[in-house]
């Protein structure tokens, strides 16, 4: 029976993956910001952040409304209260591009360091991550969430690849180090979008199974089942 | 890190493949296995016609008022053991252990106090102080005493609707049933009278075991431990009723819950 | 969704003015007819009655209240016609009232419903129908001849008794069936048996329409003529009957019940039958004190079942 609350959920997936969408944009432009030395690539990103936290406010307002009049039950309730805290992490990945692109600026007023080859890999390993985390939620497809927090390991080792080169760039040549700070900083930050992308993932399967793997390692067996 | 040991409550009655047949051959209950934890509240939902009315009144023997109806199976009372459908166990002594409240608020037309007293009257011979003190507490635990004090021989009908569905609760809890059975007892009240009706249960059930039938899904979230989900005179599915609204097991409980029942 | 039926257009508001307007006039014309019916079947009776006063009452006095029946239309008097009807009917209603309510009790609440009950049922409202003199008849055959009861006061008694049984059960029935089943499964809820329930509620609520019932059928019997006449009332009786107290031991007595006996209506159609002008007159004297029994045994049904309301608040 298509009901009228079917709609709405309809809605308010159509706003997250818009919102999924820009945010990807602002990662993609920040990095594209980066390897171009675009400064007003990098302005621009910084300015779209608004619309993100904008459109953050407007889905937290929609959930509200939903659970106070719908009273959803069951998976819908879980649907809306998940779409809330996806939101949240959308609009972190977007404050962090934000960041990205603060360090853009400042690299741009010194020559480029070494070519760009790590943090592009970086880069496009993580958009990967928000794109398959985001169709993970579309399509409530658990093992594809499971997929994305896996995937994470790979970033992580990516940040500490870059960071031991960063660190001999330094100690060979005091004068790199603020530049290898900043980039090693957007390594960082590409680390922590990945890290929220997995929160969406683990977000997804509760959503989808009901059971909260959130800040567990591996189950701990009942005292019951030991 | 511990983890949450789910206790098994102890039981205040079971039905054990407990089948009816209205006039002796319209089955309207199949085979249902339900258990009723003591001294917690157990609702039982599902859309019209499913059979939770009708397995409510098989908890007090109410289908034996009306000619040839049956029952199959059992329903076992504890701590004593005995089936509360078995036709060789007189009803009455049933409906002394397990009392009942109504859909439409039904006192009898006569005076607050009178109503309170029928139940206690009937069994015998009481001394009139006790008889008061009995309906004084009956009263107050029904959370109507404040309002009738004053006014305890007068009629009932003068009540509100509200106020009428408390008397008719304090009349079951005059007797020191075991077991209360509410069958939708708001469903013809008004919001606030209903709330304070919900209030009510939510109080009692920590001294008395309760079964209430509603069709209103937020009150059996609100006011119940445990939900059983019925349709077509089956039982689908029974959990703790926080697991029923977050996560149900089974598809149907979830479509009816989510509001997809067609 | 949309709405493929024409709500929410806007109506003619003329042809809805002329619709209310036919209506209107339709509810004045029954109002009006309805009122004309009422006014006629009132002034009938009123005609009835003042004619019967016009006629009676200068002939209502004490000396006719308390003399007996006599050959000369000016000392004739009702004393013992009177009795009689009070006599007759204590008997009926202490025959017919517990008897009545008690198979319509039984009747109703504890018979299980099969065809044998319906084939009861069916007949007790064809009894209701029966020409009462032939209960008259049955009566004389069956208690005058068979149990040797004589023309007395006893057989006039269960002979009306019998007559109004009918009606008892069934307006008792009719009051019982109006208790709803949720007075009763409140009763059942609470621990009560069957007899308890009965005693406690179905029958003190259903009181109003009980006594509406046994009204309704003392009035039907005490203006019953010919059944009397069947089973031997007497036209006249110059005596009372015996009194049922006496100076002894055990100072009741219940040999008044085997008297002859005579009635009101009797005494009337006695007067009436005969040839002079002023034993008519006697007549619709009587016919006046008759009238003015029956209000007085209905205003106290009333009154009694006035207070059985105030009690319990149906």
């Amino acid at each position: 029976m298509q009901r009228h609350i079917d709609q709405e959920l309809a809605e308010l997936r159509s706003q997250i993956l818009r919102m999924g969408a820009l945010v990807k944009s602002q990662i993609e432009g920040s990095i594209k910001a980066l390897v171009d030395r675009d400064v007003d690539l990098a302005s621009r990103i910084i300015e779209r952040d608004t619309l993100v936290n904008t459109m953050d406010v407007e889905i937290d307002e929609n959930c509200i409304r939903l659970l106070a009049l719908q009273a959803p039950a069951a998976r819908d309730l879980r649907f809306v209260t998940t779409a809330m805290k996806i939101s949240t992490e959308l609009e972190r990945m977007s404050d962090i591009s934000e960041n990205i692109s603060e360090r853009v600026i400042e690299l741009n007023e010194e020559p480029q360091l070494k070519p760009y080859i790590d943090i592009p890999r970086m880069a496009n390993w993580t958009m990967t991550m928000v794109q398959e985390c985001l169709d993970a939620f579309v399509r409530s497809d658990a093992a594809l969430a499971r997929k994305v927090c896996a995937d994470d390991d790979f970033v992580d080792n990516l940040t500490h690849q870059l960071f031991r080169e960063l660190l001999s760039f330094m100690i060979e040549n005091p004068a790199t180090i603020t530049r290898a700070i900043r980039l090693t900083f957007i390594g960082k930050s590409l680390e922590r979008i990945a890290d929220h992308a997995t929160n969406i993932a683990e977000l997804v399967i509760y959503m989808v199974e009901g059971k909260i793997i959130r800040h567990t390692i591996p189950p701990v067996l009942s005292d019951n089942e030991a | 890190m511990t983890a949450q040991v789910y206790v098994t409550p102890t039981l205040k009655a079971e039905a054990k493949e407990l089948s009816f047949f209205y006039g002796g051959t319209a089955q309207a209950l199949r085979s249902i296995s339900l258990a009723l934890p003591d001294r917690h509240a157990t609702a039982l939902i599902g859309p019209s016609g499913c059979g939770k009315t009708t397995f409510l009144r098989c908890l007090n023997r109410m289908h034996d008022l009306y000619p040839g109806n049956r029952y199959a199976g059992s329903v076992v009372l504890y701590p004593d053991g005995i089936n509360i459908v078995d036709q060789t166990i007189d009803p009455i002594e049933i409906r002394m252990r397990v009392g009942m409240v109504f859909q439409k608020p039904n006192p009898f037309p006569t005076t607050i106090y009178e109503n309170v007293a029928y139940g206690l009257r009937i069994r015998g011979s009481i001394t009139r102080s006790d008889l008061k003190a009995v309906v004084e507490q009956s009263l107050k635990d029904a959370a109507l005493w404040p309002e009738v004090k004053d006014r305890l021989h007068s009629l009932a009908f003068n009540l509100s609707g509200g106020q009428q569905q408390r008397l008719c609760i304090a009349r079951a809890l005059a007797t020191g049933p075991e077991m209360l059975l509410f069958d939708e007892p708001t469903s013809a009240l008004d919001p606030t009278a209903t709330a304070r009706i919900e209030e009510l249960v939510t109080e009692l059930k920590q001294r008395i075991t309760i079964v209430i039938v509603t069709h209103n899904m937020q009150q059996a979230a609100r006011v119940s431990d445990y939900t059983a989900f019925m349709y077509e005179g089956e039982l689908v599915e029974c959990d703790r009723t926080e697991k029923i609204f977050t996560n149900p097991s089974n598809k149907l409980t979830e479509e009816y819950v989510t509001g997809r029942f067609g | 969704m949309s709405l493929k039926n024409d709500i929410g257009k806007s109506t003619d508001a003329k042809l809805v003015r002329r619709q209310i307007l036919r209506s209107q006039l339709r509810d004045r014309f029954f109002a009006v007819g309805g009122l004309l019916v009422m006014a006629v079947a009132c002034l009938v009776l009123l005609a009835l009655l003042l004619q019967l006063a016009y006629d009676g009452i200068g002939r209502v006095s004490w000396q006719f209240v308390s003399s007996y029946p006599s050959r000369f239309a000016s000392q004739a008097g009702i004393l013992s016609a009177w009795i009689g009807t009070i006599l007759v009917m204590i008997l009926t209603a202490a025959t017919a009232i517990p008897l009545g309510i008690g198979a319509a009790i039984y009747l109703e609440e504890y018979a299980s419903k099969n065809w044998m009950t319906d084939v009861i049922e069916i007949n007790i409202a064809n009894l209701a129908g029966v020409p009462s003199i032939v209960y008259g008849l049955m009566a004389l055959g069956l208690l005058v001849y068979e149990f040797h009861l004589g023309h007395s006061f006893l057989t006039a008694g269960l002979t009306l008794a019998m007559l109004i049984l009918p009606m008892v059960i069934i307006a008792t029935r009719e009051a019982l069936r109006a208790i709803p089943p949720q007075i009763r499964e409140a009763a059942y809820a609470v621990g009560a048996t069957k007899w308890q329930t009965v005693r406690d509620h179905v029958v003190p609520y259903s009181m109003g329409g009980i006594l509406t019932g046994m009204i309704l059928a003392l009035s039907r019997a005490v203006g019953e003529t010919a059944p009397l006449i069947t089973v031997g009332a007497l036209s006249f009786i110059a005596f009372l009957p015996r009194s049922p107290l006496t100076s002894e031991f055990p100072f009741i007595s219940l040999q008044w019940l085997f008297d002859p006996f005579t009635v009101m209506p009797i005494q009337m159609f006695n007067w009436v039958s005969r040839p002079q002008d002023e034993f008519h007159v006697n007549a619709a004297a009587a016919g006046v004190i008759l009238l003015a029994m029956t209000l007085a045994m209905n205003g106290l049904a009333i009154a009694i079942r006035a207070r059985f309301r105030k009690r319990i608040h149906w």
